[in-house]
């Protein structure tokens, strides 16, 4: 289907399907398969950089940037930055996966809004606390949940944290728009990551 | 002759990366290899496994420590892990050496009277892994080594005196979220160890290992395929994704070599994709032990739709049962359930009775004959509708284990009442690596904890103890508390456990459940604890460090309060003695 139907209730979502049902298609994560023996653990550096278009983490095909106008109010989206200069998504690690959503400028700090654009505002996907996806809003405590373990962000705040075991607010990450084109302004506040 | 630090700092110099440094003295003899004999018939001063038998008892022989001097116990020494989250792990101790695991893929050697560290190996993890549920239940002991299974799915052999890694094998992928929870198990030369990832839409197995080198022997899927038996209880292809992930360390039978494993639920959570039983989720399953074939199986409930995980296995009691001695296996379910079964001849697993010990308004009766219930489907959550049902997510009792003892007779269950849960709409669901495959509004799980009678319940937590002879409870302790409490039971007369809120380890009259000595520690305990003896004198250790589900479960009461209620995070392992 085409980015621009409405939604697709009978798509192939998953239990996240709140991230964006319309959107979701069949996932391409880069497939290490099992690690060999006595593998040394892969610590690949997160990067967001200046000028990275956003895609989202599970398109397939060519790759096509995300407008401010894709965003729905309140509805997450899952992306990946990337590199237009390479033509390539920077997925080789999940720690570069950041959420998306659109909120009310008007309630959003003067340091988060300084970074939103066209109302949409970008953070780390990645919980501080463990590392889960951190993807589902709360519409009524204005917070984004993890799974995992009910760390709550405050996104309208800087991505403090408000509830549950995290200790670090999600690392954000600061837009700029070109046209319509969300594009990323700059690298992420902090490492995103969890604390083990 | 005591050798002093110094002398021996030459000996262990060579085997040990972190030398005890001006930590004192140790007193330790040489290491003794652990052997099948010796884990088949563990001298009673030492814990050499999980559970400290084969049978999965929880049970120590030592009775220095009693129901009449308890009172006096105090702390002997304890140390901080470095760890947050939730400490399960118990203290394993082979003459005088302690292991410990903690969350972070990490094990701690320890002189274990002075607790004097004796080397501490960390896995180093993937940055991205996602930990759906950060911690770990302790190693196995086989022979020289010392073996741990981490987060991140593989199986890690260690040399027990020094810390130096002899081998590591990947199990699962990490990518696709398979992670290993449990202690792994050791018989006959295999180390076997299951997957964890019940809403990760894992194909749960249970595999072994050879202890020597690390060469996969077999692997045993959970799940049937087509062509196989029970592969006719899955439609079209769900059983790849199926879950009936293993998170404990089975039980075993050196007379028959047959381990005893209980499996997760089937996944994802609603049940419309995968009409049929989902053999051999929810069950228990005998294995042999040289081969990995299924000999035998019970599933406790079929087409499981609550997320009740039979994660625990069987706990092996030879006992009298009504009048007929029976080799059982016994069971305090997720479900809410006692069960007791039966070991019959070539790994059949029969089945005698089941009782409820919490509330369960799902089951409207129990075969007689097969032990297969029946459900009410106003309580069965799905499509299209929003249901409510009795025990919770977490069940009449999660992953924290039972515990025997001979010498009162009775079988002691950390349980959890009157709670129950309610489920949204169940939505559209497909299996993508990497992310949850449950079915329901992320919103919905994490809200869905409600009260039996929509207002606080006067009691939570219970701790009960049953006759197994009878089939009838002897006695019951309740808290107002939630109860996440591994039990130890000992020769003592006495029932330790921690598991509730307020950061408490307490002793049990094992006869009465009288509270007989407790005392706070650091965080919540929901360790598994244990009792050993080095050189006479009897202790008592556990690790405190609250998280992962206990944690969970409190965000739910929080959420029906409305008084979050924060219990403290950070892991110590703690031993205790008698005052002189």
């Amino acid at each position: 289907m085409s980015r621009s139907e409405s939604p697709n209730l009978s798509c192939d979502c998953t239990a996240a399907a709140e991230v964006d049902r319309s959107r979701r298609r069949v996932i391409r994560i880069a497939v290490a398969g099992m690690a060999a023996p006595l593998a040394v653990a892969s610590r690949p550096a997160a990067a967001a950089v200046n000028g990275d278009f956003l895609v989202e983490e599970d398109a397939e095909g060519a790759p096509v940037p995300l407008l401010a106008t894709d965003l729905k109010p309140g509805r997450p989206v899952l992306a990946f930055p990337f590199d237009a200069q390479a033509g390539k998504r920077r997925d080789e690690t999940r720690l570069n996966k950041i959420v998306l959503i659109r909120l009310p400028e008007s309630e959003m700090s003067t340091a988060t809004r300084e970074r939103a654009a066209g109302g949409v505002v970008a953070y780390s996907a990645i919980c501080t606390h463990q590392a889960c996806d951190v993807k589902t809003w709360l519409s009524k405590e204005k917070a984004l949940v993890c799974f995992c373990h009910s760390s709550k962000f405050a996104l309208l705040n800087n991505g403090e944290v408000v509830g549950g075991p995290a200790t670090r607010a999600l690392p954000a990450v600061p837009l700029r728009l070109e046209g319509e084109r969300l594009v990323i302004a700059g690298g992420f506040s902090a490492d995103p990551g969890g604390n083990a | 002759m005591k050798p002093t630090l110094k002398q021996l700092g030459a000996a262990i110099a060579a085997l040990l990366p972190l030398a005890a440094t001006a930590q004192g003295e140790i007193d330790l003899a040489p290491y003794a290899p652990v052997t099948d004999a010796r884990l088949a018939n563990p001298e009673p001063g030492n814990w050499l496994q999980y559970r400290g038998n084969y049978a999965g008892w929880g049970y120590s022989p030592l009775e220095q420590i009693h129901s009449g001097n308890v009172g006096k116990l105090r702390l002997a020494w304890s140390m901080s892990t470095g760890q947050t989250e939730g400490h399960q792990a118990p203290p394993i101790v082979n003459n005088g050496y302690m292991y410990v695991t903690t969350p972070g893929a990490q094990v701690i050697a320890l002189d274990a009277a002075s607790g004097i560290e004796l080397w501490r190996w960390k896995k180093e993890l993937p940055s991205d892994l996602m930990q759906l549920h950060p911690t770990n239940r302790g190693v196995a002991l086989y022979g020289d080594k010392v073996y741990v299974a981490t987060v991140d799915a593989h199986l890690v052999a260690l040399d027990a005196r020094s810390g130096k890694v002899a081998w590591q094998v990947a199990v699962g992928d990490p990518k696709a979220l398979q992670y290993i929870t449990l202690a792994p198990l050791a018989a006959k030369g295999r180390i076997m160890v299951g997957s964890s990832g019940g809403e990760t839409g894992v194909r749960g197995f249970v595999a072994a290992f050879d202890a020597a080198t690390g060469k996969e022997a077999w692997r045993t899927y959970t799940t049937a395929a087509p062509g196989e038996p029970g592969g006719d209880t899955w439609p079209g292809e769900s059983y790849k994704n199926g879950g009936g992930s293993i998170w404990i360390t089975g039980s075993y039978d050196p007379a028959t070599n047959l381990a005893y494993w209980g499996t997760g639920n089937p996944a994802p959570w609603p049940t419309e994709g995968r009409k049929g039983d989902n053999l051999y989720t929810t069950s228990a399953i005998a294995l042999d032990v040289d081969t990995g074939a299924i000999k035998g199986h019970h599933q406790y409930h079929h087409n499981d739709a609550w997320d009740w995980d039979e994660v625990s296995a069987p706990v092996l009691i030879d006992t009298e049962v009504k009048g007929r001695k029976v080799k059982a296996a016994v069971h305090a379910g997720r479900n809410g359930y006692l069960w007791m079964l039966e070991r019959q001849a070539g790994g059949k697993i029969g089945f005698i009775d089941a009782v409820p010990y919490v509330y369960n308004n799902v089951f409207k009766s129990i075969d007689p004959k097969t032990g297969r219930p029946s459900y009410d489907e106003s309580h069965k959550p799905g499509m299209g509708k929003a249901v409510g049902f009795c025990p919770s997510l977490w069940g009449g009792k999660d992953w924290p284990p039972e515990a025997w003892n001979p010498k009162t007779g009775l079988f002691y269950i950390p349980a959890n009442n009157n709670l129950c849960a309610e489920l949204p709409e169940a939505e559209p669901t497909k299996y993508k690596k990497g992310d949850l495959y449950i079915g329901y509004p992320i919103e919905g799980v994490l809200g869905s904890l409600r009260y039996r009678d929509g207002k606080k319940p006067s009691t939570i937590g219970e701790l009960q103890a049953w006759d197994l002879k009878t089939g009838k409870q002897v006695w019951v302790h309740k808290f107002d508390t939630p109860l996440w409490a591994p039990l130890l039971t000992t020769a003592g007369n006495l029932v330790f456990a921690g598991g509730t809120n307020d950061r408490k380890f307490r002793a049990f009259d094992a006869g009465t459940g009288k509270v007989l000595w407790e005392t706070a520690t650091p965080s919540g305990v929901t360790g598994v604890p244990t009792s050993f003896e080095v050189k006479g004198e009897q202790y008592v250790a556990v690790q405190s460090g609250w998280g992962v589900d206990a944690q969970r479960m409190q965000s739910g009461i929080d959420s029906l309060t409305g008084k979050p209620l924060a219990v403290a995070q950070g892991g110590t392992v703690m031993v205790f003695k008698l005052e002189k």
